[in-house]
């Protein structure tokens, strides 16, 4: 302590000698939460609040960034013109139907995983859960850029399997047997489809992760004694094991919806770009319309704020969730 | 009968999940004659190494090679960590140590504010960049990278500082250590471990960010790997062994230090939920 506190202390000590000096409040917790505090001011919640400003200006050169020209303020017009635009509708369209179908496989394909490493002997679980963990662990960027060779049209895996497919049986069922040179990502909705892969590969193995931890914090005799009584795995997962770990789903679900809603690098790697606006989602949107030439900033913001603010009702389901059961343990 | 079928489920689960990585690597040490036949061999007949000689040796763009971007990212990343692990471990410290009226709202921003969709913060960040003139320059980069990582890695570690029995930092206080050096002898070598595992995390976040790169690097010299991987091979769709060869350097080290710690992540991200 130092020696100025302690002579306030022998003060406030020799004002009410009968009580014990009063504790000072403690200013060292908040010296060590200050630089942290300062970083996420500037570096997280001053830009969220800018990006909202900047939704109200026509924001159309680097210059007016860097301070060397007007602002002009445009008020909601940025929002009109978005709102009113039946691209945006669909584009919005796109990432809700995407994020719905993604959470929804994941989700199932997890849990399934979860469950199943729970079943599986040692040596094999540990060898299925290593594999698991190679997908979660391969960056987004890097994880994309094999799907795509994987997918590609001359020498891809795919390809030469539907090749390999006798040729009546693929005539009748879409129309063509020879594959080769077929562009798997030109038709908008086998583009989501591909997407939709590569988002759940990656994503699939955290909820299985999460869900076998969650399984093994709870006693499985419960299961077993509902297996002993009859019950088929379909029961005693919608009887027993969800109920249980109805928590961690929650919070599963909303982790996922949060995540799926903004999927950048692997749309932007599988279509090469910002240009093919058929597959457009909330977020490529946003940064195509402020970054492709000519750059729109206003507008990006704009399309940004509402991609925040859909995120922001589900986040607050999400904090709203971990505080509850903070306060359980 | 019904093992059987569990444990045949569990190899398909394997093989989807291990595959692509399986593939990228098996690609890579291909021969062009085998990537490109007409019928794919799932095991490289004539390994070879040269996919791996042509990225590092070859010049990208005259005078930059693979390794420069190698190092770009390296460096990116390292500062990231040094930054981001100094001040969680001051915020940590000051969460799981002491009870302070704000301590609750600090934890909820921490939780807040790991929920803002940084594809939203793109346009704003580039403004601040612009007008604090980083703009094309690696500490640009590194300053963004460390507002992500931050909150994610105070949340990790304040469980580690909680961990460490408060009864050896009162020992030390008795016996006349000051405030600094209970936290310099007795909290910090103990914490370590968790501080490393930290790290990590923050290394990842920063190794593999791609759209801020992307955005505020103007110089192709200056690239990080992911933004020259986008750039270079994304272009020539043809040279797969050598972007396949690019992708396992890009990937091993990420792989690697994700398997050390992927068991904090999940205890991180789903807070008390899974606790026994």
């Amino acid at each position: 302590m130092t020696t100025l506190t302690k002579a306030t202390d022998e003060a406030a000590a020799r004002e009410n000698p009968a009580r014990r000096p009063r504790r000072k409040v403690d200013r060292l917790p908040y010296l060590l939460l200050l630089p942290c505090l300062a970083i996420i001011a500037v570096l997280l919640l001053w830009p969220l609040g800018q990006v909202v400003m900047m939704s109200f200006y026509k924001l159309d050169s680097v210059r007016q960034l860097r301070g060397d020209r007007e602002w002009p303020w445009v008020g909601l017009a940025n929002y009109a013109q978005i709102l009113g635009d039946p691209f945006f509708r669909t584009v919005l369209r796109n990432t809700v139907l995407f994020a719905v179908a993604n959470v929804a496989l994941t989700m199932v394909l997890g849990t399934l995983v979860g469950l199943l490493l729970n079943r599986l002997g040692k040596k094999m679980a540990t060898f299925v859960a290593s594999c698991v963990m190679l997908a979660w662990a391969t960056p987004a960027l890097t994880g994309t850029i094999v799907w795509k060779w994987i997918f590609d049209d001359t020498s891809g895996l795919v390809t030469w399997l539907f090749n390999k497919l006798p040729d009546g049986l693929s005539t009748t069922l879409f129309g063509r047997s020879d594959w080769t040179g077929y562009g798997w990502f030109n038709d908008p909705l086998l583009f989501f489809g591909i997407l939709t892969l590569v988002v759940v590969w990656h994503s699939f193995p955290f909820i299985a992760v999460s869900v076998l931890a969650g399984l093994k914090s709870v006693p499985s005799e419960l299961q077993e004694a509902a297996r002993v009584d009859g019950a088929g795995p379909w029961r005693v997962f919608w009887s027993v094991t969800f109920p249980m770990l109805r928590p961690v789903f929650g919070i599963l679900v909303v982790l996922s919806t949060i995540w799926d809603f903004k999927v950048f690098t692997q749309q932007f790697v599988l279509a090469g770009g910002t240009q093919d606006r058929s597959t457009f989602m909330l977020s490529i949107y946003s940064y195509a319309e402020a970054f492709s030439p000519p750059p729109k900033y206003g507008l990006g913001s704009a399309i940004a704020v509402i991609l925040t603010v859909i995120l922001l009702v589900v986040t607050a389901l999400y904090v709203r969730m971990v505080l509850r059961q903070e306060d359980e343990s | 009968m019904k093992k059987l079928a569990l444990n045949g489920a569990g190899l398909l689960v394997a093989l989807f999940a291990a595959f692509p990585v399986y593939w990228m690597i098996a690609t890579s040490l291909k021969p062009n004659r085998e990537i490109f036949s007409a019928t794919p061999r799932p095991v490289p007949a004539e390994p070879t190494l040269e996919h791996y000689r042509e990225i590092l040796t070859g010049n990208l763009i005259p005078g930059v090679t693979f390794l420069d971007f190698f190092l770009n990212s390296v460096l990116v990343a390292v500062a990231t960590v040094l930054l981001s692990g100094l001040v969680a471990l001051l915020a940590a410290t000051a969460v799981a140590r002491f009870r302070f009226t704000l301590r609750t709202s600090f934890l909820i921003l921490l939780l807040v504010v790991q929920m803002i969709p940084l594809e939203a913060l793109v346009i704003p960040l580039f403004l601040m960049i612009q007008r604090l003139g980083l703009y094309n320059t690696l500490p640009s980069l590194i300053l963004t990278y460390l507002g992500f990582s931050l909150p994610f890695a105070v949340w990790m570690l304040r469980g580690f500082v909680a961990a460490v029995p408060k009864e050896l930092e009162e020992a030390a206080a008795i016996d006349g250590a000051s405030r600094a050096q209970t936290f310099r002898k007795v909290l910090f070598p103990l914490v370590a471990p968790g501080l490393v595992a930290t790290s990590i995390f923050s290394f990842i976040t920063a190794w593999n960010e791609l759209i801020f790169a992307l955005t505020f690097i103007n110089d192709q010299q200056k690239y990080t790997l992911p933004v020259a991987m986008t750039f270079f091979f994304g272009r020539d769709d043809t040279a797969w062994g050598s972007v396949m060869a690019a992708s396992t350097l890009f990937t091993l080290p990420v792989i690697v230090f994700f398997l050390l710690v992927q068991r904090r992540m999940v205890s991180g991200l789903v807070a008390g939920a899974v606790k026994g």
